[in-house]
């Protein structure tokens, strides 16, 4: 047997206005090269000054993944030859990263899993080469973008301690969920404002070696991430298994045909002369300044789910749903607030709401319906004024046309019909058109009683009280006796 | 008297009163290049067009009514690696021999601001790696002194430029001597200002960590009134010193009774040529009459200092000249396959010997195994320099020594051997590896008649005191006010001159 | 320590410079020599010393994130070789480790 040994590295895109070392805006989909000046484009004679913002987002960050934040932080420079790269180096935090030996925890199947991270650090991006003809391989020429030189990357390490695909999964849906609750990345993989590189080797289960690294690459989406790494975990247990070599390499996941292909061979390990940029000062991080940003902190997934179990009392799996995004927890959190019982909000957020927001692809902040809305329609309900049948109908309506809930039963007459005399008449109604059924009831078959209550709530179209109905029923036909 | 000559604390005040017209300086300036810079070569690129033109827009300004400003209408150089938008920049080199910036190293803003006209930019040795100018892609800069001579580099074109007065003043940059050398070998004002001081935003990148601009002038006032204009705080440079702007003309006091110099013992023996040692002493004598205590002080790892130079500067050379790829800006072979190739045949072709062999030489110090071994070694003798030097500046107001140890050699004699002519760096370098001021300033001639110069150098931001001290020497000798003699040219306007004192 | 011609071949490569044979020759010459000059650093007693990267030691110095206008694309191109559009144009990259 063989378990699979698994690191990501992550390259989130931090949300700031400029870049990380010049005010170009750092904004995605501009045209080519209008985000660029001599800074980013790296002409002769020109400085890097560190973005304020992007960096406190990196010790935000290194809060957030439990990282020992450091003290004297600075910035290293990566140097290799490439057409995207302006200056033929990356500017990096090599040995000093912001933040060091930090941990994300993730809950799989009910089980908490510890994820170390080994490191978050700053650094640029580099431009944009686009391949004539699309293919590397084939290109007479490549064109170069640099509008996205020198945008600001959060570079998040994970150690080799993830076990499965699944994990993997889990892992990266954490991670993003915990940058959005920080608001330091939009985190669009579409975009490329998120990127995984993953590594994986196996090893027989309950060994402590280590097997030979494979690189993916082309990963982009989470399920290709877990998909990748399942067809490698076969694919390298299978070799093993048959003492077969693995190559040390990076393959390219093929989606379409859902298999890995061999990339190039890793040669002899890149010679990047990593040294301190004599352009950029060190960085002296205070205890003042650490606890600075850490007040700023916004709960994070994991906290706001476990204060949703303990102080709505809501289930495991409620809360978990809930604290998904920050928008729908913050969602739910206000209507609970203001109608009392979670289990009920929760029960409609998760039911009504996500259903709808599912149909039609709406996500949570464009959703119409503003949750003091959702909470008069629970009063409603409570009150009696609509029934929870005629509510559904009435929160399809408020999804639709944002209208209040007050204003929608008007309209469309949906008041719930509490009259005795109404009522009365139409039971009586009822009970004369069913006699066979009268019979049953009165022979003692108390549950047909459900169909005369069904009947009446037909004729009311919905909305007859239905206990009301019930108490009207046995007394007629108590009375008939 | 011819206006070319004057000195900006001299013609200033007659642009101010309006007895000079900014554009009759100028066009002063412009024939004296047209007449002598022919044989002299040392510049680049000469601006008559743009030069004129802000003269005139100077002149205009004045007969408005506007306030002169600090240095209206006076005409300077600049060092051909400091970026000029829409200018020209070439750093010497092939590479860059058609690279136009499209914006204005922070100094140049700063001088252009202050009413100051550039005239053209200055030869060097290609991306300011030399000491003779030799090694600039374009033509070697002749010594105004004797055309068989170099004038000294990096900054050979400014010097030669200041001593010719084919400019007022000029801007050079010194990573390891680059300004104090050639001022030296021409009998200038050279000052290279603490690291920091002078913003480095525009300057072609050589080593980051001591590359720093300044002024070449032919005086001591005009350098106080050059430094007042470009020391200002830049948030374009992370390395741009914070504190407020100072006005250094205020400390041209001949006065220096309290002051102690320091002689550092390692800088009197191997290398230095009689000459200069005794135009040396006669000047410590000098510094003596006038009030200073000369003490003996020792720098025990001044011997190290040039290799640990070597080492950092090649290093951070190597990464800097990395973006001259062939892609953005610059030199591009033609017909390559592939861009890898295009980028390494481009530079093959592009760059000269000196600037090939400190990129090798960094990238190889840089490479793995060799980092620890070589590079962190050197930035740990660099603090070691350093700690020397704070020791010595417990006792010492300053110190000084020779700008070089050698007057200015021939065209030819050492460029053919690159650590012979490293050694004429080996008393302007310590202070690049501690970030500390030096300047020098003339201290006498050999019996051949060519230049020496003295340094003196104090403590980080201390540009006070070194100009305090420089221009009491200054103020007390003569040798500031010799010329070279030029007469064999034909000046046009400017007719034939001997020996002047002004 | 004495550097060959293939040693410089290899840091020439590294460094993206196609050097000729000539040059190749005598950079393993003089960079040996300045190399042995180097290597006499060994020898000096630097325990305790800090590596200094800068000489005048300045911390934390950040800019606002405040985004200006960019270069005109016009601008950021006038100096390229080769473009296409508004692009940068080059030769075909080849994937090489
Ligand atoms: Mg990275
Ligand atoms: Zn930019």
């Amino acid at each position: 047997m063989f378990e699979p040994v698994i690191g990501i590295e992550v390259h989130a895109q931090l949300k700031t206005e400029s870049k990380l070392f010049c005010s170009c805006s750092a904004r995605f989909g501009a045209s080519p090269n209008s985000n660029t000046c001599p800074v980013c484009l790296g002409l002769p004679g020109t400085l890097p000054v560190l973005n304020k913002k992007a960096f406190e987002y990196g010790i935000r960050t290194a809060l957030a993944f439990n990282c020992k934040v450091a003290e004297i932080s600075g910035f290293d420079r990566k140097n290799y030859f490439y057409p995207d790269l302006p200056k033929n180096y990356q500017i990096t935090q090599q040995a000093s990263p912001v933040g060091v030996n930090g941990y994300l925890d993730v809950v799989i199947d009910d089980e908490t899993r510890r994820i170390r991270i080994k490191r978050v650090h700053l650094e640029e991006d580099a431009g944009k080469s686009i391949h004539e003809g699309g293919d590397i391989t084939g290109a007479v020429f490549s064109l170069e973008d640099y509008n996205r030189a020198g945008v600001p990357l959060l570079e998040i390490v994970s150690e080799p301690d993830i076990r499965s695909p699944k994990e993997a999964y889990e892992y990266l849906s954490m991670l993003r969920r915990t940058l959005l609750y920080l608001g330091v990345s939009d985190c669009k993989m579409e975009e490329g404002s998120l990127r995984c590189d993953v590594n994986i080797s196996v090893r027989p289960k309950g060994s402590d070696s280590f097997g030979t690294l494979v690189e993916l690459k082309n990963l982009n989406s989470f399920r290709a991430v877990e998909r990748s790494l399942e067809y490698e975990v076969k694919r390298q247990s299978e070799l093993a298994s048959e003492n077969k070599e693995i190559i040390r390499e990076t393959r390219h996941w093929d989606e379409e045909g859902q298999t890995t292909v061999g990339m190039r061979r890793k040669g002899l390990a890149e010679d990047y002369r990593f040294f301190p940029d004599p352009d950029l000062p060190r960085l002296i991080i205070g205890e003042s300044w650490i606890e600075k940003v850490r007040s700023d902190l916004p709960e994070l997934p994991g906290e706001r789910k476990a204060r949703f179990i303990r102080d709505y009392e809501l289930p495991e799996y409620d809360a978990s749903l809930l604290t998904d995004t920050q928008q729908l927890a913050d969602y739910f959190e206000e209507a609970a607030k203001e109608y009392g019982h979670a289990k009920t909000v929760s029960n409609w957020i998760m039911g009504e709401l996500l259903r709808l927001m599912n149909v039609t692809g709406i996500g949570i902040e464009s959703v119409k319906i503003r949750p003091c809305d959702l909470v008069a329609m629970l009063k409603m309900i409570d009150k009696g004024t609509i029934s929870g049948k005629i509510a559904k109908t009435v929160f399809e309506e408020m999804f639709t046309q944002g209208k209040s809930p007050g204003d929608i039963v008007k309209e469309k007459g949906l008041v719930q019909i509490a009259d005795e005399d109404e009522l009365t008449k139409i039971v009586d109604l009822v009970i004369q058109d069913n006699q066979k059924v009268v019979e049953q009831v009165k022979a003692g078959k108390d549950r047909a009683i459900g169909f005369l209550v069904g009947q009446v709530m037909k004729e009311t179209k919905g909305r007859a009280n239905p206990q009301m109905v019930n108490e009207l029923l046995r007394q007629r036909l108590a009375g008939e006796n | 008297m011819k206006l070319s000559e004057l000195g900006a604390f001299e013609l200033l005040p007659m642009i101010k009163r309006k007895e000079v017209s900014v554009e009759e300086a100028t066009v002063g300036i412009l024939n004296k290049i047209k007449a002598v810079d022919r044989d002299i070569q040392a510049y680049i690129t000469v601006t008559n067009e743009h030069a004129l033109q802000r003269a005139k827009e100077a002149d205009l300004r004045l007969n408005e009514g506007k306030p002169p400003r600090p240095l209206e209408g006076l005409s300077v150089a600049i060092k051909d690696n400091i970026c000029t938008k829409g200018i020209k920049t070439t750093g010497a080199s092939v590479y860059l021999e058609d690279f136009v910036p499209p914006y204005d190293a922070t100094v140049v803003r700063l001088l252009e601001d202050a009413g100051a006209i550039i005239v053209g930019k200055t030869n060097l040795d290609e991306l300011a790696m030399g000491s003779s100018t030799e090694s600039s892609a374009m033509f070697p800069t002749k010594n105004p002194w004797d055309l068989q001579r170099v004038p000294g580099g990096s900054s050979g074109g400014s010097a030669a430029a200041v001593i010719a007065d084919e400019a007022v003043f000029a801007l050079g940059s010194d990573t390891g001597g680059s300004i104090r050398q050639p001022a030296a070998f021409c009998g200038i004002v050279g000052l290279k200002p603490t690291y920091g001081l002078v913003s480095r935003y525009g300057l072609i990148g050589y080593a980051s960590s001591m590359d720093q601009i300044g002024p070449m002038t032919k005086n001591v006032r005009d350098c106080a009134m050059l430094l007042n204009v470009i020391a200002r705080h830049d948030p374009k440079d992370a390395q741009s010193y914070t504190g407020e702007p100072v006005d250094y003309t205020q400390f041209l006091i001949p006065d220096i009774n309290e002051v102690i110099v320091g002689v550092p013992k390692e800088f009197l023996n191997k290398g230095l040529s009689k000459s200069v040692k005794d135009a040396f002493m006669k000047a410590l004598n000098k510094l003596e009459g006038l009030g200073a205590k000369v003490v003996e002080v020792s720098l025990p790892h001044s011997d190290h200092a040039l290799a640990a130079y070597y080492v950092i500067s090649s290093a951070e050379a190597s990464s800097n000249l990395a973006r001259l790829d062939g892609i953005r800006y610059g030199y591009r072979a033609a017909g390559c396959e592939d861009s890898a190739s295009m980028t390494a045949i481009s530079r093959g072709k592009g760059f000269g010997s000196e600037v090939k062999r400190r990129i090798v030489l960094g990238t190889h110090i840089l490479s793995k195994g060799n980092f620890e071994k070589y590079f962190n070694d050197a930035l740990k003798i660099r603090s070691l320099i350093f700690r020397d030097f704070e020791k010595i500046f417990k006792e010492c107001t300053c110190l000084v020594c020779p700008s070089s140890p050698t007057v200015a050699f021939r065209i030819g004699e050492k460029i053919r051997d690159p650590l012979e002519m490293y050694l004429s760096d080996v008393y302007t370098v310590p202070p690049n590896l501690a970030g500390l001021p030096g300047i020098s300033i003339p201290c006498g001639f050999d019996e051949e008649g060519m230049p020496i110069g003295l340094q003196i150098i104090t403590k980080q931001f201390d540009e006070a005191t070194l100009l305090q001290v420089a221009y009491t020497f200054e103020q007390a000798t003569d040798f500031h006010k010799k010329k070279p003699q030029l007469q064999k040219y034909d000046c046009g306007s400017e007719s034939t001159r001997g020996d002047r004192n002004v | 320590m004495r550097l060959s011609k293939e040693d410089i071949k290899r840091i020439s490569d590294l460094a993206r410079i196609e050097l000729n044979e000539e040059d190749e020759s005598l950079f393993a010459e003089q960079m040996s020599g300045i190399l042995r000059i180097v290597n006499k650093l060994d020898k000096v007693d630097t325990s305790g010393m800090d590596q200094m990267v800068t000489p005048t030691g300045f911390t934390n110095v950040l800019r606002e994130d405040i985004a200006l206008p960019s270069l005109d694309p016009k601008e950021a191109l006038f100096n390229a070789a080769d473009r296409e559009g508004a692009f940068f144009k080059v030769p075909r990259i080849i994937e090489v480790d």
